[in-house]
């Protein structure tokens, strides 16, 4: 957003390199001297920390490929070896697999915090699309990566999401022969699943790359909504926000931490503990906690077609969701009446997650039908009509306007 | 006045410090996290347990050799003939490239066990070939004599003796 | 005043975490019928837990004496009994005890299998060739392998300690087929495998009571063990790197306040 660069090569290599390949310009504006609102609050920081979550995830992985043997024979048994054998393997295998976990955290941290400000209203729509199919990307890369330690609940979570694909009309059943590489899932399906668990992270890093350019052009959303009229609404990222995304970041590794050494396996699942075994399937199958409420919504519906259709829409819809929420006001702060439903929707995620834990009977049907009819009247009713219908509060003239009206002046 | 810029001299030092300690806590932190992702690529448990290993070698007459694997790598153990053994000892040591008396390199006059990798590159040459009747390599032509010495070509060194002790008349640990 | 806000907005998101964790992962019970384990006070819980060598030996003992006739140890090697933060028997006693033990090497010169003592860097050997022949020999039951039972189970320790010594004549009105047995921790109560323990079952080399409850503790020490043999090591650098990553977060947080001090 700012028009012009600072940036002031101060030496010979670094005038040389400008004049060639600005990089360390880019660097520096993007990263330096980028004029950052100075009101961010913390839900803020989850950006730096998810970069922290990618970064983490790619070098454990490339470390864990190292030692991993894609084959239905000695996948599990090489997943051992690490734990067992390698130096430090457990360590850099546990911070891997929580890790998954984390960044599925801090990544719904950072969606719901866009959702309360309205961080996906016009000027940031392409920013906010570029979003979602990052988060598309981490859950296939997820999916992906749970299937290869090659236990009980890898193959049998892998034969119910790839049946999924059986639901579409016609082909439905070739595109899984296709995806299996045979009739079931079996070697073939092991190792393609590995090399593209390989492949999504450097595809995942790539949209990032594109994510941050297009929050760069707008510039950064922030609490109160209100662009930013001026120098006197920004500070430099660096020290400011450096130095607070760096605080933030280090108090989430200590839940990070603290997961890794003293619960590692808290967030998975015990059966993953046994071989595949293809003749027996686990009493309940459950994908790992960050899928749950897709997964409650799936068996909501009671036919196969409509539920995968509702699934996929439950993510899809959030393409759309710039142009469904009315309201030009961005900020949360002013909206009593959003303020509200919006609370109800992350109740009602945190309904349908727990729901998806629970076996697919009685009152759980019920909880889960409901939870999925919020779910899409949200978006398609309630935020359109809301636009419409709320009076919003009285907003502020700019961004140091409040910050300044809440301290007497000195 | 004077006062006033005392203390805040003190601030700024103050500050520095408090910089200075939450920089050098990050880079010992960055260095800890280090440690265990170059580690985990050196030999691990499985391997280590993996590095000696026994070899029987009642079967082998005078004159024949054996090749085993330890640590991956060939070992050849040959019995030497008593002819193989004078031409290993009457060579005089200070004409070699890389000068070794036969008696450093055997334990017993009859056994002699050494990796077999070329010290030039790394291939695995020949038994009793070349122009000093011990071994050959093949792939720049290294000679090597009855003793494992190099003799002739681009290898440096002569062959390696891997550590070995005799646990029996005829059984010999490896590593 | 924004910092405080700000940091009440990051304490909420950790009790979020935590709190979202503690109800997404209170799993369906896959066995809603089956009888919920006593918790056990072992050793090797909680921040500082370790494991009591004594009992890791014991353990062994009845693995040895009693498990292993049925149930195999496929991930652990022999020389695993004498590493750091396991039973820790000298090396001297490892090679002993795999040399009471017989594996499959080859093939040799003429291209046959055979049979030797078994090494410290042998894994122990499994009591039946394959599953197949494994479920032949116990009317169509596999005897699982026991090198991560413990992480394999819901309910961890506690379930297998109160499984192995939970078993009691089956209730009125539930039939049970030859060739299971009643045990309420077992999901559906029916168990294929016979009762494992007996008093005096096992003769303790160190001379401890060999009661059901006594081996059955041992035991599960043992496995917890073999599933988990880098707790000790992972507990302990757990602890450093929290302890660490407080002050530093301690000192981010006053740089912070220092810089943004600033602007005001």
């Amino acid at each position: 957003m700012s028009g012009e660069s600072t940036y002031n090569p101060s030496n010979g290599f670094t005038k040389w390199m400008d004049s060639r390949l600005p990089i360390l310009r880019l660097a520096h504006d993007s990263f330096i001297d980028y004029p950052t609102p100075k009101n961010l609050n913390y839900w803020w920081t989850f950006g730096g920390i998810l970069t922290f979550c990618l970064v983490t995830q790619i070098i454990t992985g490339i470390i864990l490929a190292m030692h991993y043997t894609p084959h239905v024979d000695f996948a599990f048994n090489s997943v051992e070896h690490i734990m067992r054998n390698v130096n430090y393997g457990w360590l850099i295998r546990y911070i891997h697999a929580n890790g998954a976990s984390m960044f599925f955290l801090a990544v719904y941290i950072h969606i719901f915090r866009g959702l309360y400000y309205g961080s996906y209203k016009a000027p940031r729509e392409v920013l906010w699309i570029l979003g979602v199919i990052i988060y598309l990307l981490m859950m296939a890369a997820a999916f992906l990566g749970y299937v290869l330690p090659w236990g009980q609940m890898s193959l049998w979570g892998a034969t119910v999401i790839t049946n999924l694909f059986g639901a579409i009309p016609l082909i439905g059943e070739n595109v899984a022969i296709w995806l299996w590489g045979g009739y079931s899932i079996d070697n073939p399906t092991l190792n393609r699943f590995f090399s593209l668990h390989y492949l999504i992270p450097f595809l995942i890093f790539g949209v990032v790359i594109l994510h941050i350019w297009a929050l760069h052009v707008p510039g950064n959303n922030n609490p109160v909504g209100i662009s930013v009229k001026g120098k006197q609404d920004t500070v430099p990222f660096h020290p400011y926000y450096t130095v607070k995304d760096g605080f933030a970041l280090t108090v989430f590794i200590i839940l990070f931490a603290y997961f890794i050494f003293f619960a590692p396996n808290v967030l998975g699942h015990a059966d993953n503990y046994i071989q595949a075994n293809p003749l027996v399937t686990p009493a309940h199958i459950v994908p790992e906690w960050y899928l749950l409420p897709f997964y409650a919504i799936l068996r909501a519906v009671p036919d196969k077609l409509g539920g995968v259709a509702l699934m996929f829409g439950a993510i899809l819809i959030l393409f759309l969701l710039p142009w469904l929420d009315t309201s030009k006001v961005r900020s949360a702060r002013y909206r009593p009446l959003f303020r509200q439903f919006y609370a109800l929707l992350v109740l009602d995620c945190l309904l349908l997650g727990y729901l998806g834990a629970q076996p697919a009977e009685g009152i759980y049907i019920v909880l889960a039908r409901i939870g999925t009819v919020y779910y899409f009247a949200h978006f398609l009713v309630v935020l359109p009509v809301l636009g419409i219908v709320e009076k919003p509060k009285a907003v502020p003239e700019s961004i140091s306007e409040p910050v300044l009206g809440a301290q007497p002046a000195e | 006045m004077a006062d006033e810029q005392n203390s805040a001299g003190d601030e700024t030092n103050r500050r520095d410090f408090l910089y200075l300690a939450t920089g050098a806590f990050a880079a010992i932190g960055a260095a800890n996290i280090a440690w265990p992702l170059i580690h985990q690529m050196n030999p691990d448990a499985s391997v280590k347990a993996l590095a000696s290993i026994e070899v029987d070698l009642s079967a082998i007459e005078t004159g024949q050799s054996i090749t085993v694997t330890w640590r991956g790598k060939p070992v050849f153990i040959r019995r030497r003939t008593q002819g193989e053994i004078a031409e290993a000892r009457t060579v005089a040591d200070t004409d070699l490239p890389d000068p070794q008396n036969d008696a450093e390199r055997v334990q017993k006059d009859e056994w002699l066990v050494m990796v077999g990798i070329c010290t030039h590159l790394g291939c695995v040459p020949l038994g009793q070939a070349g122009d000093f009747n011990g071994w050959f390599c093949p792939c720049h032509g290294s000679h090597y004599d009855t003793s494992g010495r190099i003799r002739k070509g681009p290898a440096p060194k002569n062959l390696e003796i891997p550590s070995y002790e005799f646990v029996g008349d005829s059984r010999i640990k490896i590593g | 005043m924004m910092m405080r806000f700000g940091i009440k907005a990051g304490l909420a998101a950790a009790i979020m975490a935590v709190g979202l964790s503690a109800a997404v992962f209170t799993p369906a019970n896959a066995a809603g019928d089956a009888k919920h384990p006593a918790e056990m006070n072992w050793q090797f819980d909680g921040l500082f837990g370790t494991y009591d060598r004594n009992a890791l030996r014991r353990g062994f003992q009845v693995y040895k004496e009693v498990c292993a006739s049925c149930h195999s140890l496929n991930q652990i090697a022999f020389r695993n009994l004498s590493q750091e933060g396991g039973p820790e028997f000298s090396e001297a006693e490892v090679k002993a005890i795999a040399k009471e033990y017989l594996v499959e090497d080859g093939p040799d010169d003429y291209g046959d299998m055979f049979e030797r003592d078994a090494l410290p860097r042998d894994k122990f050997p499994s009591p039946y060739p394959n599953e197949n022949a494994a479920r032949a020999a116990n009317g169509g039951a596999y005897p699982p392998d026991l090198s991560l039972i413990t992480k394999a189970r819901g309910g961890g320790a506690d379930y297998i300690h109160a499984l192995l010594s939970g078993y009691e004549e089956a209730p009125e009105g539930v039939e049970m087929r030859a060739g299971l047995y009643y045990n309420p921790y077992m999901a559906g109560g029916k168990i294929a495998m016979p009762v494992p323990l007996l008093e005096e079952l096992v003769e303790y080399s160190d001379g401890t009571e060999a009661t059901v409850e006594q081996m059955s503790m041992d035991v599960t020490h043992f496995l917890n063990w073999t599933a988990e043999p880098e707790l000790e090591q992972r507990k302990r650098m757990g602890f450093m790197v929290l302890i660490y990553l407080s002050i530093f977060a301690g000192l981010m947080f006053f740089s912070m306040r220092k810089i943004w001090a600033d602007l005001h």
